[in-house]
């Protein structure tokens, strides 16, 4: 009962202390602000860790159920070698190998569309059609046509992968105005000078965004894919296994590894991202 | 780009991909034949009488399309014409299973989002603290950790439509609130200052001001929270050796090596994606429409 009071004693504190540091008016003192819009964020994370922990002890939840992120912790720190394995089998190879295969083609075949319109007013609706799609429910059959081990899993990845970044890179091809295309042309630049110089780089806040759509969605095929059939490593595979035996633990530190790896791989394309398209309105407004 | 004449690019596009897949059929088959032929001790079959057998396999490695579509009718149309719409064996009555669990998960992820979004909207502390988190919460796998909502909810108790659902709506929240949360700051700083002239309340400048302008995010948000629902609702079903739904038609298709019953069940919700998001676009225009906003 006092886990419980406690819980909510420790949320109402930490909302009051959220409440009083926004109240703050900082002026023009970059700094100061950044901290807060640093801390605020990471207070109420940690109001949930907490919450979580009171609660899950307070109310006896059994642990089969919903195990507190103490015990997550716990499992992680004694199963470092399990979790790697399995982080190498599904990330390394068929998320990573999914990835750049998918991405890399959708390319391509943008890049090829575009010299015919006629391709391109075809395929834009079909790519977006597809999207809507539940592609998930390929992975049975790419198991069946690739067997058990990774290259399954990529070739679901490819495939999920493939329609974003056909369809974002055909829209960013074509989102250099006229005036800036024309210009090249007085230039007698030819049609690789062209790409190079201009439309590539205006297509590239478009094909950032493919990327890290594709990063969520490679993650989530590979994983899902291996619920069809998968050797004994993965996470997938983990995690289907572990919730039969109830080691519930278990699945949770595979999730939170998953969640970081996600995160992480996000997190990097978006790093990529402001390096390359440090010019665009969206990034420059967040440096000032 | 100009929108007229698509029909045509489109449908050739289209003739292309048959075309691969006929031909994928007859090569992706071929070596079961060749195997076949070897086997029964025959001459290995000439290439015009492998093209009429690659395309009449009961278990191929790629069914024709003309394979699926008589599958997609026998256990659509066919079940219909003999009265029976709902029996187990009808992909009609897996698609009803599949489709109730979207549609809920969809409802509720529409209103909590709309929710988090308003809230959002008005609280500076809700702004900066929870935005940060919903986005974090989507690099989760939900979709990976499926399964084990659905067996811990299991063990609680709750069963049959609402964990699907509540997969649903995890993965469909998040586009409401960003589009939401856009939608409602759309208005710009002159329209809200015209509100306060007015002396409007906050509700007042919601309701006739903010929510008004949010409809357009909010419907291309829905395109795609609809779409995604439906993933969650079949992924879902994987687990749990669960007995209905598109997901199991699947799962079980997989196991014994159905490939012409995945392929069927994979068209099905195909074409419950596509029928879904064109009702979203088209109460979209309605909306937009009765406000006088239709292009």
């Amino acid at each position: 009962m006092i886990l419980i009071i406690a819980a909510f004693a420790f949320w109402i504190a930490a909302w009051w202390v959220n409440q009083r540091l926004v109240a703050i008016d900082t002026g023009l003192n970059t700094k100061q602000q950044r901290v807060i819009d640093l801390a605020v964020p990471l207070i109420f994370g940690i109001t949930i860790f907490v919450v979580w922990e009171l609660l899950v002890r307070g109310l006896n939840v059994p642990t089969v159920l919903l195990p507190p992120p103490s015990m997550i912790w716990a499992r992680i720190i004694t199963s470092t070698a399990t979790l790697w394995a399995d982080f190498q089998q599904t990330f390394l190879k068929a998320v990573i190998a999914g990835y750049v295969l998918g991405c890399g083609s959708g390319f391509i075949v943008a890049l090829l569309i575009d010299r015919s319109p006629f391709l391109q007013r075809g395929l834009l609706p079909l790519g977006n059609f597809v999207s809507a799609l539940p592609i998930i429910g390929v992975a049975p059959i790419m198991v069946m046509w690739f067997g058990f081990d990774w290259q399954s899993k990529a070739a679901v990845v490819v495939i999920m992968t493939f329609f974003p970044m056909l369809v974002n890179t055909v829209q960013g091809l074509a989102a250099s105005g006229n005036m800036e295309r024309d210009l090249m042309n007085t230039y007698a630049s030819s049609w690789w000078q062209t790409m190079t110089r201009l439309r590539l780089p205006t297509a590239a806040p478009f094909i950032f965004n493919a990327l890290k759509i594709n990063s969520t969605l490679a993650l989530i095929g590979a994983i899902v894919a291996e619920f069809f059939g998968t050797p004994i490593v993965g996470m997938g595979f983990r995690i289907s296994t572990e919730v039969g035996r109830m080691n519930v633990d278990m699945v949770w530190a595979e999730i939170a590894v998953a969640a970081l790896a996600g995160s992480a791989f996000y997190g990097g394309v978006a790093l990529i991202e402001r390096a390359v398209t440090f010019w665009h309105p969206s990034i420059r407004a967040q440096k000032s | 780009m100009t929108s007229t004449g698509k029909t045509i690019p489109v449908l050739t596009i289209i003739t292309i991909i048959v075309a691969i897949w006929y031909a994928s059929v007859v090569w992706m088959n071929a070596p079961f034949e060749y195997d076949q032929a070897e086997r029964a001790k025959v001459e290995q079959p000439a290439f015009s009488e492998l093209i009429s057998k690659t395309m009449a396999q009961e278990r191929p490695v790629l069914p024709a399309p003309h394979q699926v579509a008589q599958e997609l009718w026998k256990t659509t149309g066919a079940m219909i014409q003999k009265g029976r719409p709902f029996s187990k064996r009808s992909l009609i009555y897996h698609s009803w299973i599949t489709l109730s669990a979207t549609l809920l998960g969809f409802l509720i992820g529409t209103a909590l989002g709309i929710t988090l979004a308003v809230g959002i909207v008005h609280n500076r502390a809700m702004d900066k603290s929870v935005m940060p988190w919903v986005i974090t919460s989507q690099t989760i796998p939900i979709l990976a950790i499926a399964p084990m909502i659905i067996v811990v909810l299991n063990a609680m108790g709750i069963s049959g439509l609402l964990p699907k659902a509540l997969i649903s709506t995890y993965l469909s929240f998040f586009p409401v609130v960003v589009g939401m949360v856009k939608g409602l700051r759309s208005p710009d700083a002159a329209q809200l200052d015209l509100m306060h002239t007015y002396s409007a309340s906050r509700s007042q400048a919601f309701w006739k001001l903010r929510w008004p302008s949010s409809m357009p995010y909010l419907f291309t948000s829905l395109k795609i929270a609809v779409a995604i629902s439906l993933v969650g609702a079949i992924v879902g079903e994987l687990p749990t050796g669960a007995v209905a739904g598109l997901g199991a038609r699947m799962l079980a298709g997989s196991y014994y090596g159905q490939t012409i019953q995945i392929w069927s069940a994979l068209l099905m919700a195909s074409a419950l994606a596509a029928i879904l998001v064109m009702i979203v676009s088209l109460a979209h225009t309605m909306v937009l429409r009765r406000m006088g906003q239709a292009t």
